[in-house]
């Protein structure tokens, strides 16, 4: 048994890496899959910067923002797989909900959003303060789509509200206490805030970008370089631990093994309601575990607009090179997978399911389209960032 | 920099651990020491007292928050470089190893933070110690526990003497290769199982 140490942070995209190693599909590749639950990603950083781990469940943009620079202590990271599509939302405090008036349905994100507006300018007329928004990471996909839908809505980020950081699971308090308005978190705090009644799930990242990534497969490349066949084990592993956690016949015995204290530690009936709810994230199909240079390059493009670094020729190349689907289509035609026949898509070109050329059978994909109707071409990517722009 | 002058602030959600360092920092020289073990408020609070070193333990939640602060936020000033370098990486190591990560103003005395630094590993070193001689304590008490309540069921079910009572269980933990505490689990467990015959209190 070849042994790899994965942290992980509890929250829902955790399910694959626990199916793996509770489900067998490591033990059947050779790999002894040990699991390290963290508190925070700074300590997920850290500890792979000094080797504890090997593998870690990480933020999509943060093994970019590793690469860049942008982060303490940074090693070489690739993503050589994505760890699901969708599982996050925007969920508001009661109070921020029914001064909305009548939001209506979570997938409706721009008519949410011209609402938010419409409450934050009659709040800047009458002297309140600020709605303050938390996210878990300054590079997180919950940020970095929070801003963005916040602009397309005519928004301003960095002056309309305020977007501090919090740690996933203290969302719901902060929202009972009043600290925060709303928030952009993983699941299943979304369902909790929910359930327990102190907020409401305003819209989804689904909605905002459809079929895109929150958490990929983060490691250093260095030890990737060193283990290819136990990167090859993994992959696949992950791959077929993905399918089961995505086959709804499932659902109820994944909930369990979530519950339980060495998977996530959490109540069994929460985390059946969040894998059935409107932020529910989508494990194995439409290619979930696919590392899309495109996905790499929009959190880049976004990474650029507000001001995390600067757009170069150089910084794009490292940020595209990050994702590795190379690797993934290796490990996953040699395991009898299907997998897309290009690296990086254009982002919004399927407005609704699609057949895409690809390797090893049929691959429907789709929708993957921006609520604002917006196309992102990775192959235009400098016209992209250049008309960008932060509402006046 | 003068030591006695420099704020410092110690991060953790344990008072006790949090206590240990404050006293550690006291003998080094230090006097403007401040321990936080609130989690809300916390923003507030360092935005307030602007410190010149921040020791915060790697389990507390808001690490991501407290980082980001000191990267980006408006609302201190200083500017805060995280300290173990990169081409010190065994320090860095001996840090995560003892479960405290700090972070200090550029500018500030590279010997004054080594010198906080292990401080701070040893203590909080010695504080995990603690806790795990406290914890095999407590298994022990807990183990003699299971093991006089398994006699006195022997010796009430089996009219044995205690003395009797626990050369059985012991003979019978050497038999199966099993600890005293194992066998005295196992037959506390099938007691309660088969109901009515459990120890009589």
């Amino acid at each position: 048994m070849f042994a790899i140490r994965a942290a992980f942070i509890p929250l829902l995209d955790a399910s694959l890496l626990i199916a793996a190693r509770d489900l067998g599909m490591a033990a059947e590749q050779g790999i002894d899959l040990q699991l390290m639950r963290e508190t925070s990603w700074a300590n997920v950083r850290d500890r792979m910067a000094v080797g504890h781990v090997d593998v870690a469940h990480m933020l999509a943009p943060m093994p970019i923002a590793a690469n860049l620079g942008l982060t303490p202590f940074s090693t070489a990271l690739i993503a050589p797989m994505a760890l699901g599509l969708g599982g996050n939302a925007i969920t508001v405090s009661l109070a921020l909900h029914e001064a909305l008036g009548a939001p209506g349905n979570p997938d409706d994100a721009a008519r949410a959003g011209a609402l938010l507006h419409a409450e934050i300018g009659r709040r800047a007329a009458s002297g309140k303060p600020l709605l303050r928004f938390g996210v878990v990471h300054p590079h997180s996909s919950h940020n970095l789509e929070l801003r963005y839908w916040l602009a397309a809505c005519g928004i301003a980020p960095d002056r309309d509200v305020e977007i501090v950081i919090l740690p996933p699971s203290f969302m719901p308090d902060a929202l009972a206490q009043g600290d925060l308005d709303g928030y952009c978190v993983g699941e299943p705090w979304n369902t909790e805030a929910e359930m327990r009644g102190v907020g409401r799930i305003l819209t989804t990242k689904q909605a905002i970008w459809a079929n895109s990534p929150e958490k990929v497969l983060g490691m250093s490349s260095r030890w990737a370089g060193e283990n290819p066949d136990a990167v090859a084990g993994l992959l696949t592993a992950l791959y077929r631990a993905a399918r089961w956690c995505g086959d709804p016949a499932n659902g109820e015995a994944l909930a369990e093994m979530l519950a339980a204290p060495e998977g996530l530690g959490l109540d069994v009936g929460l985390l059946r309601q969040s894998l059935a709810g409107p932020a529910r994230f989508v494990s194995f199909e439409r290619a979930a575990t696919f590392p899309w240079q495109s996905h790499a390059l929009w959190f880049y493009s976004q990474m650029v607009r507000w001001g995390q670094v600067a757009h170069s020729a150089d910084h794009a190349r490292m940020a595209r090179q990050t994702y590795r689907p190379d690797l993934y289509r290796a490990a996953i035609l040699a395991a009898g997978g299907v997998v897309p026949s290009a690296n990086a898509k254009v982002e919004g070109a399927l407005s609704g399911p699609g057949q895409v050329g690809a390797s090893g059978g049929a691959l429907t994909l789709g929708p993957d389209g921006f609520f604002d109707r917006r196309t992102f071409d990775p192959d235009r990517l400098d016209d992209y960032i250049a008309a960008q722009s932060v509402p006046a | 920099m003068n030591a006695a002058r420099s704020t410092i602030a110690v991060i953790d959600t344990n008072p006790a651990r949090a206590a240990i360092i404050e006293e550690g920092l006291r003998k080094e020289g230090y006097h403007d020491v401040h321990v936080l073990t609130e989690m809300r408020g916390l923003a507030a609070r360092i935005a307030v007292l602007e410190p010149e070193v921040i020791i915060m333990d790697l389990g507390h939640p808001n690490r991501d928050m407290l980082e980001d602060m000191l990267q980006v936020a408006r609302a201190v000033k200083k500017p805060i470089a995280m300290f173990v370098d990169k081409s010190d990486r065994q320090s860095m190591e001996a840090a995560i190893e003892a479960g405290v990560s700090a972070y200090v103003v550029d500018g500030f005395r590279q010997d004054r933070v080594r010198s906080i630094m292990e401080m701070a590993i040893s203590r909080f070193n010695a504080f995990s110690r603690l806790e795990r001689e406290l914890q095999s304590a407590k298994d022990a008490l807990a183990d003699r526990d299971t093991v006089d309540r398994a006699k006195r069921l022997i010796m009430k079910s089996r009219g044995l003497d205690e003395g009797a009572a626990y050369s059985l269980l012991r003979k019978t933990a050497m038999n199966q290769n099993r600890k005293i505490v194992e066998v005295a689990e196992s037959l506390l467990l099938s007691a309660s199982l088969l109901g009515g015959q459990g120890e009589d209190e």
